[in-house]
């Protein structure tokens, strides 16, 4: 998580076989070898499954072109089309319907950009926050009913239904930083029993009248979003995208900041280093679990919120947060924790999401692919040495010994 | 519910100073439980008979059912837990600790009380609701040995959600095409083993952080499992997707005890190894040279090293038979209780055995108590789902996790992880 750094240091050589060495060894390349093997594992995945090509697999030997020829259409048109779905999509006649892909790609990115940051900046004090599910719907439910329930001009309601939001999070998050900070119990557990009771205590809320149940319904859904309280589309009204994509912005730039440059963020960083060394040098370690899970709740909220208040405005089931607290957890560590590697990770799987989509309308393939294919990269970038011995890269020379040693994160290991 | 072991999280030096303790922890416990009784059974008391059924009509030994009155009950079971709550503070004053079997004896009580009060006017199928217990509990009581295998050996196992699923998977599969379900288990522990040897390699070999693999297996299997469902098991329900299921074997004699006779000896094979894996994997860790290397390998790998135990090989195996055993529970689902596959069946159970590890603090026996108490949660809502309860159902299902919160936060007794577990094991 901390191999950045490391990279930095060595650029500094001068000769040319050692940068050939380094730009093969850097975490960059590491990302985009990962893509690349995730890729194939998802052709692969695509090819075998594909009905055409195990018809003409039965007779491999007598014409083996019919199958490659099957191979290459299935797994090149489900990339085209994920490309389509993703980034730009070629089909539509006019340039500004083709751009729709992108932005339904940055629409899919943001909750899981805030969502990654709440995890990420828990990671970076040492905590591993799975209760991204809980935060959001805690999140997701206050957001929301401050959205239906008061008559507000757009400029207080909106604010107050997203701080409303944010302000839940918080607390569902801070919550467990308290109960870890005064007792000592694991928060891993702790955000996973959390996740459920937030459940149960949103699914219990959406079907009783009076509380998030919308008036006139026996389904367990709240009433839909009032218009002065939804995020306006950035774009227009053509495109999904919504103002919950500059928050998320805006979010990414706090978390920088808040990391790198303030105070409290140093405290988080040496805390997640070594809570030992941080208590030693005078850090309060458990003051520091509380407002970092206070933070990292807020930051799930910002996802709860932009999906009840820019995604799902038609009023809101138990079932709001679409996993998205758990994709989060395998963003951050993609973006291995950092702000803007965790911002452009968000976007990586939120290209994913929508040329997913894209992919299962048009070539009938499950859009659950896209998980084997996020697992695998996650999976192989905190792995190099595989990676390595994949790519027959040589291993880094005596400068780079670091990288060889184990890719712990201390957050796990330390007590 | 509170196993006060007082002198258990007091540093050694204290303990031997002070060599008398006193744990408010099991008086208080029983204190706010008679009060929620109180006000419950006795102020808001429900009128009406409850019938509490011992034995289905079919059985060889048919006893009466059991008649309560609601009301009645109510308040002979709120003093008797008054009682037993004024002899655990007398206790506590001089310095003992309660005894195990009056905790026991204290929850027996309350949820006979609770039983009556929740279903007055009603019935309780006593056969049946235990039956259903262990059918609930099954998967989670699997995936929390494996848990515990893994978790003694060093390696913490998020995975069990993906093993979990992965035995599941395979097992549906294997067991319809070949119409053979014993085949159908094979698959299974093969399977989760898979994924076992996922979470070994990248933890062991390329000391990938545990948590993060554990994380993203779980993610790979769901994937895996849920793309291959939709794209190939759906194309062709019959051929893949429709295992044939465990037929129940009775015991002669013994399944006709009433009560327990059915819940112990009228069950699928998968239910009877269940047992014995409960009973081998608690001998095994404790009482054999396999269990002492497990712990020791968890706890001292440095220790065990230097003695000759090979740290990363006796993890990596035993994380493997971790899995073998949670992909074992997973063919519960499909070859013991549902019949086919569907996306994403184990829907979190994983993440529940995962907590009944921890709230078992990391003992075999334990473990298994506490799955059994989510599933007793779970299929207590479904007996008053179908009564027409008092309570919301949504609060019942919560129940067991805020449990589990309650007793990772120290107030059921410290737990303790094995000191090694989820650091990788560097040989220097």
């Amino acid at each position: 998580m901390t191999n950045v750094e490391t990279d930095k240091k060595t650029d500094e050589a001068p000769r040319a076989n050692q940068l050939a060495s380094q730009i093969m060894n850097s975490s960059t390349m590491m990302t985009v070898l990962a893509v690349v093997i995730s890729l194939v594992v998802g052709a692969v995945l695509i090819a075998i499954t594909d009905s055409k090509v195990q018809e003409t697999a039965g007779y491999f030997f007598a014409r083996p072109t019919d199958m490659l020829g099957a191979i290459w259409d299935a797994v090149s048109g489900a990339y085209i089309a994920l490309f389509n779905g993703a980034i730009y999509n070629t089909n539509r006649d006019s340039f500004l319907a083709g751009i729709k892909s992108i932005t339904d790609t940055l629409h899919h990115a943001t909750p899981l950009i805030a969502g990654g940051l709440g995890v990420a900046l828990a990671f970076r004090a040492g905590l591993f926050n799975i209760g991204g599910r809980g935060q959001m719907l805690v999140a997701a439910g206050a957001a929301g009913w401050v959205g239906f329930s008061f008559h507000l001009p757009i400029w207080v309601h909106l604010p107050l239904a997203v701080i409303a939001g944010i302000g839940a999070g918080a607390i569902w998050g801070g919550l467990v930083g308290y109960i870890k900070a005064r007792t000592g119990a694991h928060e891993v557990i702790l955000t996973i029993m959390l996740n459920y009771v937030a459940f149960y205590l949103l699914s219990w809320m959406l079907r009783t009248p009076g509380l998030l149940q919308a008036p006139d319904t026996v389904n367990p859904e709240s009433a839909p979003i009032l218009p002065t309280a939804i995020l306006p589309p950035i774009f227009g009204s053509r495109y999904n995208l919504h103002a919950g994509f500059l928050i998320v912005i805006l979010a990414t730039i706090f978390v920088w900041w808040l990391l790198n440059r303030s105070s409290l963020g140093f405290k988080f960083r040496a805390v997640g280093e070594n809570p030992n060394a941080a208590r030693t040098a005078g850090i309060n370690v458990k003051s520091m679990y509380v407002w970092s899970m206070l933070i990292a709740g807020g930051l799930m909220g910002i996802a709860g919120v932009s999906q009840v208040l820019g995604t799902i405005t038609s009023g809101f089931s138990s079932g709001i947060d679409a996993g998205i607290g758990f994709d989060a957890i395998t963003v951050a560590l993609l973006g291995r924790s950092t702000p803007w590697g965790t911002f452009a990770a968000g976007i990586l799987f939120g290209a994913f999401k929508a040329g997913g989509y894209a992919m299962q309308a048009g070539e009938g393939i499950p859009i659950d692919i896209v998980l084997v294919v996020q697992s695998v990269i996650v999976l192989f970038i905190a792995a190099p040495p595989l990676v390595r011995s994949i790519f027959f890269i040589p291993k880094p020379g005596s400068r780079d010994k670091k990288r060889t040693t184990p890719n712990v994160s201390k957050e796990v290991t330390s007590k | 519910m509170s196993t006060t072991t007082p002198a258990a999280d007091i540093p050694v030096s204290e303990s031997l100073e002070v060599a008398k303790v006193r744990s408010w922890k099991a008086p208080i416990a029983f204190a706010i439980v008679t009060i929620a009784a109180l006000v419950l059974f006795v102020f808001l008391s429900r009128d009406g008979d409850t019938t509490f059924k011992l034995s289905n009509d079919s059985d060889a030994i048919v006893l009466p059912p059991l008649v309560m009155n609601a009301a009645v009950t109510g308040i002979v079971i709120t003093i008797a837990l008054a009682i037993i709550t004024a002899i655990s503070v007398w206790r506590t004053i001089n310095y003992a600790a309660t005894w195990l079997w009056l905790i026991s004896l204290f929850a027996v009580l309350f949820l006979i009380g609770f039983f009556a009060w929740a279903a007055a006017g009603g019935t309780v199928p006593l056969p049946g609701f235990l039956l259903g217990t262990v059918a609930l509990s099954a998967p989670l009581i699997f995936g929390a040995l494996g848990g515990v295998i893994s978790e003694r050996s060093g390696v913490v196992n998020i995975a069990i959600e993906g093993q979990l699923l992965a035995g599941a998977f395979s097992s549906a599969v294997v067991a319809s095409v070949t119409q053979n379900p014993y085949l159908g288990l094979v698959a299974a522990m093969i399977a989760g083993m898979l994924v076992s040897f996922i979470l070994a390699a990248f933890s062991i070999k390329y000391f990938v952080d545990q948590i993060i693999v554990g994380v993203v297996v779980n993610v790979l299997v769901l994937g895996l499992t849920s793309f291959l469902y939709s794209q190939v098991l759906t194309e062709n329900t019959p051929l893949l997707n429709s295992p044939p299921r465990f037929e129940r074997i009775s015991i002669p004699f013994l399944s006709e005890i009433p009560l327990i006779g059915p819940v112990f000896f009228r069950q699928t094979i998968i239910i009877y190894v269940m047992y014995i894996a409960i009973a081998l994997v608690y001998w095994g860790m404790f009482h054999t040279k396999w269990g002492l290397r497990v712990r020791s390998v968890g706890e001292h790998p440095q220790a065990a090293d230097t003695v000759g135990i090979r740290v990363n090989t006796t993890r990596f195996w035993n994380v493997s038979l971790a899995g073998a055993i949670a992909g074992f529970g997973g063919a519960y689902f499909t070859l013991g209780s549902v019949g086919g596959f569907t996306k994403d069946m184990t829907a979190g159970m994983g993440f529940i055995a995962l907590a009944a590890v921890i709230f078992g603090q990391w003992n075999p026996i334990k473990a298994t108590l506490a799955a059994l108490l989510f599933g007793f949660a779970t299929n207590l809502q479904n007996l008053l789902g179908a009564l027409g309860s008092p309570v919301e159902s949504e609060f019942l299902l919560m129940l067991p996790y805020i449990v589990t919160i309650l007793a990772v936060a120290g107030f059921v007794g410290q737990s303790r992880p094995p000191a090694a577990s989820g650091s990788p094991y560097v040989k220097s």
